[in-house]
């Protein structure tokens, strides 16, 4: 993974050495949370205040200073959505991107990275260049052409768009897929073959197990991605029945932007799920971040 | 090879397209330079492309130096340190909708949080969204508020700087100033190069934030018309397909010719290890 490689400092080193500047410590650690609690807080406080307003009546978020909790707590905005926008429907909308992507991510991506890094073929290094070289290219380039390409199709107005690109996997998955299935030792997979494994597997058996960490910040990636896309469903989607979550809190914002207590219940409806996520599989958030940061 | 069919074949169309008018219903007309020269009469070409250029000079150095600052606190053993980070990073992680929503919420000019808390120092805040000056900040505040990843990035950057390199640094006497100076921020130096390459690329393409602020307007009077929301609307309001698309191949270009100007410029400024990659 992304330090795997890099030297480490010797701990041990570090620790028979104290740091100088000793007396000055105590005083630099309380400057520090000086600067980082007001800091944190202007990050926090948006959030805390999204939660905060949507169980709010109207008269409520109009008092100056804001009440951080509601007296009373006014539950009615959660049910009074749905009396406006479908909240759940586009709910199920949504997953029926996401569990394809993930599926593009976690199945095509990655058979595509192992071959990519195990197997012989002519021109497979040229492939991946040209598969690294669509990496560079943003995704607008590409949005008017796809676009008329599905309306030729007969695709526009459905989820055909939104969903079969995504079932052939992506680029960087495959790309941070073959790096992690270079690092596994060979030798681990001529013991199986040795058994009489077959190629596959010894590829589902040995290597997928070995990949979990990746698999999983790969999954999160591919999640994220397609729970927050928003272009993809504005360019294709019409139908208001086939709205995701993005397009129909949107809408919804467009319709009744003065209502902040529906809005701010509509948005923390879908942001609740991601902020879910993000405490249960944190580690894999940071290393899928630091992972496409560090080594590109 | 489902790569090549949907990147490689419409890199391909999209250039093709630029030089013709479609509006997907009538066949294709090829009409040469048209666009392009259509492109530099249209003063909304020019609009968006300025605001586009004024968010990311704004927002991009911006959110890098917010951001390595707070890396540089929490790098330092602070108490709560995981509270702290899990704090800057999560907006970053809200749906560019749903943080819009949140935004429109608290620059709201009556109640909204952000003018509430100018009140506080007497200070009668602007309109924000409203204002053809603040407009543009309050996109760039947005940002800003959500370059959590950009921290997480330069947090493991300066974890990987080993320990001993500082504290040679302070048998000499070097001060913490200098020691920032002339250890952290040298070798950072690859990490600020990838962000700033990221983040120019990422800049330039903004898009749902602003169109969920402004009603996908890019108002008021077109002063958060940023490129991409230009060609959203010449390619799926107004259906002119051979324009939108000489629209993107110059913002293509662009964005190209700046991360190739910035790979050329690294070698000035850029720390490299004396290590084979």
């Amino acid at each position: 993974m992304a330090t795997d490689t890099r030297v480490q400092p010797a701990p041990a080193v570090a620790a028979v050495q104290p740091r100088p500047l000793r007396g000055r410590s105590g005083l630099m650690a309380v400057f520090r949370h000086v600067i980082l609690l007001p800091g944190v807080v202007f990050f926090v406080i948006p959030l805390v205040f999204m939660v905060s307003t949507s169980l709010k009546a109207l008269r409520q978020i109009a008092l100056f200073p804001p009440e951080l909790i509601p007296n009373p707590v006014l539950w009615a905005n959660y049910p009074e959505v749905f009396h406006y926008a479908p909240m759940h429907l586009y709910f199920v909308n949504t997953l029926f991107l996401v569990l394809p992507a993930i599926f593009g991510a976690v199945f095509t991506s990655s058979l595509a990275a192992y071959a990519f890094a195990r197997l012989r073929a002519p021109g497979k290094n040229a492939i991946f260049i040209v598969l690294l070289s669509t990496m560079m290219v943003p995704a607008f380039v590409t949005m008017i052409p796809t676009y008329i390409l599905f309306a030729k199709l007969r695709w526009v107005g459905g989820f055909k768009p939104l969903v079969i690109p995504y079932l052939m996997g992506s680029a960087f998955f495959v790309f941070l897929l073959r790096q992690f299935f270079l690092t596994i030792p060979r030798e681990l997979e001529d013991a199986a073959f040795i058994d009489g494994s077959s190629r596959l597997r010894t590829f589902t058996g040995i290597v997928l197990p070995l990949a979990k960490p990746v698999l999983a910040t790969v999954t999160i990636f591919a999640f994220m991605a397609s729970w927050n896309e928003y272009m993809g469903p504005l360019i294709y989607l019409s139908n208001k029945k086939q709205y995701v979550l993005s397009l129909g809190l949107q809408v919804f914002t467009d319709a009744y932007g003065g209502e902040w207590g529906l809005l701010m219940a509509a948005s923390s409806m879908m942001v609740a799920p991601v902020i879910l996520l993000f405490f249960f599989a944190q580690k894999h958030f940071v290393t899928g971040i630091t992972m496409s940061g560090l080594k590109g | 090879m489902g790569f090549l069919a949907f990147i490689l074949g419409p890199i391909l169309a999209s250039l093709a397209l630029g030089f013709t008018r479609y509006d997907i219903i009538l066949p294709a007309k090829w009409v040469g330079l048209e666009n392009f020269r259509d492109l530099i009469a249209d003063p909304l070409f020019r609009t968006s492309l300025g605001n586009t250029v004024y968010i990311v000079l704004m927002a991009v150095p911006l959110g890098m130096v917010v951001s390595f600052l707070i890396a540089l606190l929490l790098n330092q053993k602070v108490r709560g340190m995981a509270a702290y980070r899990t704090g800057y990073f999560i907006p970053s992680i809200v749906p560019a909708v749903a943080s819009a929503a949140l935004w429109l919420y608290l620059l709201q000019p009556q109640w909204g949080l952000v003018n509430g808390f100018l009140d506080l120092f007497g200070i009668k805040g602007p309109t924000w969204l409203a204002s053809t000056t603040w407009s543009k900040p309050s996109i760039i505040m947005l940002m800003v508020w959500a370059s959590g990843g950009t921290m997480i990035i330069y947090l493991a950057g300066l974890q990987d700087i080993p320990d001993t390199l500082y504290e040679a640094a302070s048998i000499d006497g070097a001060s913490w100033l200098r020691q920032l100076v002339y250890v952290t921020i040298p070798l950072m130096t690859p990490t600020i190069f990838f962000t700033l390459v990221m983040g120019i690329i990422g800049t330039f393409q903004v898009f749902s934030v602003v169109f969920v602020l402004t009603d996908g307007m890019g108002g008021p009077l077109n002063s958060t018309l940023v490129y991409l929301i230009y060609v959203y609307r010449n390619a799926f309001v107004f259906f002119r397909m051979g324009y939108a698309s000489a629209l993107s191949l110059i913002l293509f270009l662009i964005i190209l010719v700046l991360t190739l100007a910035n790979v050329r410029l690294a070698g000035r400024w850029v720390y490299s290890e004396v290590e084979m990659e």
